[in-house]
């Protein structure tokens, strides 16, 4: 494994008191596997990410749980130790590529820079080796493009760069946060196929954070989905998605609108309600109020991950396979 | 055929982009005009869904507020038949003035349009509140309490206490979440059936088109390219650049199957291709592409289609 | 103390010993009187008085009631003014946004005090002479006023700039709106929040202004002193040994544009909903 998270706890120290943002989430992530985390906004996958990156603001704190980054644990390393793992061995792709831009230099400066600091190249072999990053992103014409700053570029283009340097270092792990957000579908297209191909080529391990169960369907191999700040399904791409275990899961597949051919107008399931705010999150299971399959037991006591046939559902309706067991 | 509620006749929009008028004398450069509409044609019928689709900076937002009145056509006619026009739009957030209560935002419309007496008006915004699935109680509110679902639910009772026969709405689930985007969309659809209403809907996600739009204009760089029913389109999409978006959407059905990405992106709109602006990422283009604009006949602008170069599989 | 230094200048006809506008209560023997706890000074005259035997401790309280007024009302005069040219520049754009903006900019070139001596000297030239201890007054509110609206035109420029973009503003012209109702009702409150900031930071400096220009000799005459003139006034006896004269005035000024200043900081903190 190259990425093991276990019972990650996020906190935010308020005045009203102490706020669960992210609650005992526990995952890992093989080398060449895309991992998607998925879920609604405040749902706490960012939060997620950024806790394993070590980069968490104030006043949120990583309260409880365990990093481990190739067999070391990171989350306790002091800061200058995690800037390095941060550079050299875990990439980082935001939603917005010009914020991850420097406006003052132009790409091929900071490919350069960024391969200068943690491989040590110098020279030809260094401005061959920013070439070759550009090319492998899909940047077409890269001896022509190296020489213009960000904002030459189009927005596509930008966040292939900012792929681009994420690479650079040659990093085993890959977090992109909502990296087709901000993008066009045609754009959003050519952005998943690249990441799928950096898994597969390059072996690293990607953390795919999205809201976008498409782009998950299209790029993961397995899914994490979050709900008010835990994982509430976790299994490969194939069970989750295709035969969702957890009600939430199987609310948010069928309320997503698809193209369907001459089907004409059509209403589309829907979940009741919006995902409760971080402080008040409900007793019992936080997706009971919304769930059409609830009982007594949902009420009082909140599941734990359960195997679920081939996928691990938080949900009591699978508490009866671990009994016959 | 249904007559015409509004129709846009060859309307076309500039924007002025160039920079002040003291650093164009300096520097002796010209205006700057970025044609953001460039000659579209449509009608919105009585009672249907209008969906308007496209990449960013396609022209459909700009469309979306000429039809409205926001913005004046800089060439052409839009020609209004009905009572009154609304908007939706897309941010839950910017959309509602934050310091006004709920109560004072839905009401806002039928006082400045007189549509109820002064002592009626209260009635009439919990009325409209309970419309869109909202408690009179939450009038009292201020918007930044809500969720961005229900902010968009008060968007649209005060889009609807002006009583309007065409609703005009901009990207209005782009910003939700999935589970309440399916909640907003099924919202309006009951709203349209219950009060007569015409929807234009602009929107970037196709899917979301194919699940409301009665029919459906593809927009590229300020053209429309194509304008079919929705079935139609999306069962036997015409012209290349509908084909490619179509085959863009990411599929959830499609779990891990390979496929080609659609290549290149969207030209500078300042300085469009010459003849068919789609010619330099289309598969059909030829020398006549890059040289003559296509029209919209028969519902597609291609010259391949028109050629019938492009054979159609289905 | 903020609270006891504004509200002891608010109350002064009321809590000073002595009137110092009435020239008859004034005994010219008991001019130079040092404080109370000096050789010579009496309980009656407990800061000492000034060069008319009249009282320092009412005037400064009386000085400091003029100072605060003067400053409100100029800080209140450049605020409307400034709030109502930035609103319509913003909100208009076009010709009239650019008029506006470059008259900000040539008088924002020149320091404010030039700017109130400068209005203040033409309405000295243009009003008759008897007329000008009347409207001094006046006078130097507008001058001042018309030197610090500036400030509040180009921050409410910019906010409404950004708020007329917004979707709420659009929302209100798809209505059928007015520009002038829109400008009012929607962006007016939405833009006042820095504005109001501005104001309370203001008001001080409007304070210093006004004592500048009575130091100056340009303001008040020294028949309604403010805490400025008093300072000129005890001045001209610094050396001569009578230094109480100068020196308890620009005390008080200093207390006084620090608890401006203070209540302006607690004013904020309080209207900024984000810190409720």
């Amino acid at each position: 494994m190259i990425l093991q998270a276990k019972n990650l706890r996020v906190e935010f120290r308020t005045r009203r008191g102490t706020l669960v943002a992210v609650d005992d989430v526990s995952f890992s992530v093989a080398r060449g596997e895309v991992l998607g985390v998925v879920g609604e906004s405040g749902a706490g996958k960012s939060l997620t990410g950024l806790a394993i990156m070590g980069l968490l603001e104030a006043p949120g704190r990583l309260a409880a749980g365990e990093v481990w980054l190739e067999g070391q644990r990171i989350d306790r390393l002091p800061q200058a130790a995690l800037r390095a793992i941060r550079g050299r061995r875990i990439g980082v792709v935001f939603q917005d590529p010009l914020g991850s831009l420097n406006p003052l230099f132009t790409i091929g400066e900071q490919l350069e820079e960024t391969i200068r600091t943690h491989l040590g190249l110098a020279g030809k072999e260094l401005r061959q080796r920013a070439l070759a990053l550009l090319a492998e992103v899909g940047i077409p014409a890269p001896q022509a493009r190296f020489h213009h700053y960000p904002h030459q570029f189009s927005g596509g283009m930008r966040q292939r760069v900012v792929i681009a340097l994420a690479l650079a270092a040659e990093p085993i792990l890959l977090i992109a946060d909502e990296p087709t957000t901000a993008l066009d579908v045609s754009m959003q297209a050519q952005i998943i196929a690249l990441i799928k191909r950096v898994a597969r080529e390059r072996g690293a391990a990607v953390m795919l954070i999205t809201h976008d169960m498409g782009v998950i369907a299209e790029t993961a191999d397995r899914v994490a989905v979050m709900y008010a700040g835990r994982i509430v399904e976790i299994g490969t791409v194939r069970d989750v998605l295709h035969a969702p275990r957890h009600p939430y899961t199987a609310g948010l597949m069928a309320s997503i609108p698809r193209i369907a051919a001459g089907a004409g107008r059509s209403r589309l399931a829907q979940i009741e309600g919006a995902m409760p705010r971080l402080d008040a999150i409900p007793r019992g299971c936080p997706f009971h109020p919304r769930c059409p399959k609830r009982f007594e037991r949902c009420l009082s006591s909140r599941p734990e991950l359960m195997p679920a046939e081939e996928s691990q559902a938080a949900c009591w309706l699978h508490a009866s396979a671990i009994a016959q067991r | 055929m249904r007559a015409p509620l509004l129709s846009v006749k060859a309307v076309t929009r500039d924007f002025d982009v160039s920079r002040p008028w003291l650093d164009r004398v300096f520097e002796g450069e010209g205006r700057r005009l970025l044609r953001a509409v460039d000659g579209v044609t449509l009608e919105v019928r009585h009672g249907e869904t209008l969906a308007l689709v496209g990449e960013s900076g396609c022209g459909k937002s700009t469309v979306a507020r000429l039809m409205v009145g926001l913005d004046a056509p800089s060439g052409g006619r839009i020609e209004f038949h009905g009572r009154r026009r609304q908007m939706i739009f897309q941010s839950p957030y910017a959309s509602l003035n934050p310091r006004w209560r709920v109560r004072d935002i839905v009401g806002e419309p039928v006082r400045v349009l007189r549509l109820a007496r002064a002592s009626e008006v209260d009635g009439r915004v919990a009325q409209l509140l309970a419309q869109v699935g909202l408690a009179a109680e939450d009038g009292e509110r201020y918007p930044h309490e809500f969720s961005g679902g229900q902010r968009q639910r008060i968007s649209i009772a005060r889009a609807l206490s002006g009583e309007p026969d065409l609703l005009v709405c901009d990207e209005p689930t782009s910003a939700l979440d999935v589970s309440v985007q399916a909640q907003i969309l099924n919202l309006m659809a009951d709203l349209q059936s219950r009060l007569a209403l015409t929807y234009v809907f602009i929107s970037h996600n196709l899917a979301v088109v194919s699940q409301i739009a009665d029919r459906v204009g593809v927009m590229y760089l300020g053209r429309l390219v194509e304008l079919a029913p929705a079935g139609e389109l999306f069962s036997r999409p015409r012209h290349p650049y509908t084909r490619m978006l179509l085959e863009a959407v990411p599929q959830i059905e499609r779990t891990g199957e390979p496929r080609t990405p659609v290549a290149g992106e969207v030209p500078n709109p300042l300085a469009p291709p010459p003849g068919c602006s789609f010619h330099p990422r289309c598969p059909h283009a030829d020398e006549r592409c890059r040289r003559e604009r296509p029209e919209l006949i028969d519902a597609v602008a291609c010259h391949a289609v028109q050629e019938g170069r492009i054979s159609f599989a289905r | 103390m903020t609270l006891a230094c504004v509200g002891a200048a608010l109350a002064a006809p009321w809590i000073a010993p002595q009137d110092p506008f009435n020239p008859a209560a004034f005994e010219l023997n008991q001019a130079f009187r040092p404080p109370a706890w000096l050789d010579g000074g009496t309980a009656r005259y407990f800061l000492g008085s000034d060069d008319q035997g009249r009282d320092l401790l009412s005037a400064i309280l009386h000085g400091a009631r003029i100072s605060l007024g003067v400053g409100l009302a100029a800080v209140c005069f450049a605020l409307v003014l400034g709030v109502s040219l930035g609103l319509a520049a913003g909100y208009r754009g076009g010709w009239f946004d650019a008029l506006v903006m470059r008259i900000a900019d040539v008088q924002l070139s020149f320091p404010a005090i030039l700017i109130a001596l400068l209005i203040d000297g033409v309405a000295r030239i243009a009003l008759p002479a008897g007329a000008q201890d009347a409207i001094a007054v006046p006078v130097l509110i507008v001058a001042i006023g018309l030197s610090a609206w500036v400030q509040y035109a180009r921050t409410v420029r910019g906010s409404t700039l950004v708020e007329k973009e917004k979707e709420y503003v659009q929302a209100a012209r798809v209505i059928g709106r007015r520009p002038l109702a829109i400008m009012l009702v929607h962006v007016l409150p939405n833009v006042m929040g820095p504005v109001l900031v501005i104001a309370t930071i203001q008001i001080a400096t409007a304070i210093i202004t006004e004592a500048t220009l009575s130091f100056l000799g340009v303001g008040l005459p020294p028949t309604r002193p403010s805490l400025g003139t008093l300072i000129r006034v005890g001045n001209d006896f610094l050396f001569s040994g009578e230094w109480w004269i100068t020196v308890f005035p620009g005390v008080a000024l200093v207390t006084l544009v620090l608890s401006v200043n203070l209540l302006g900081d607690w004013l904020r903190d309080a209207l900024n909903p984000k810190l409720r």
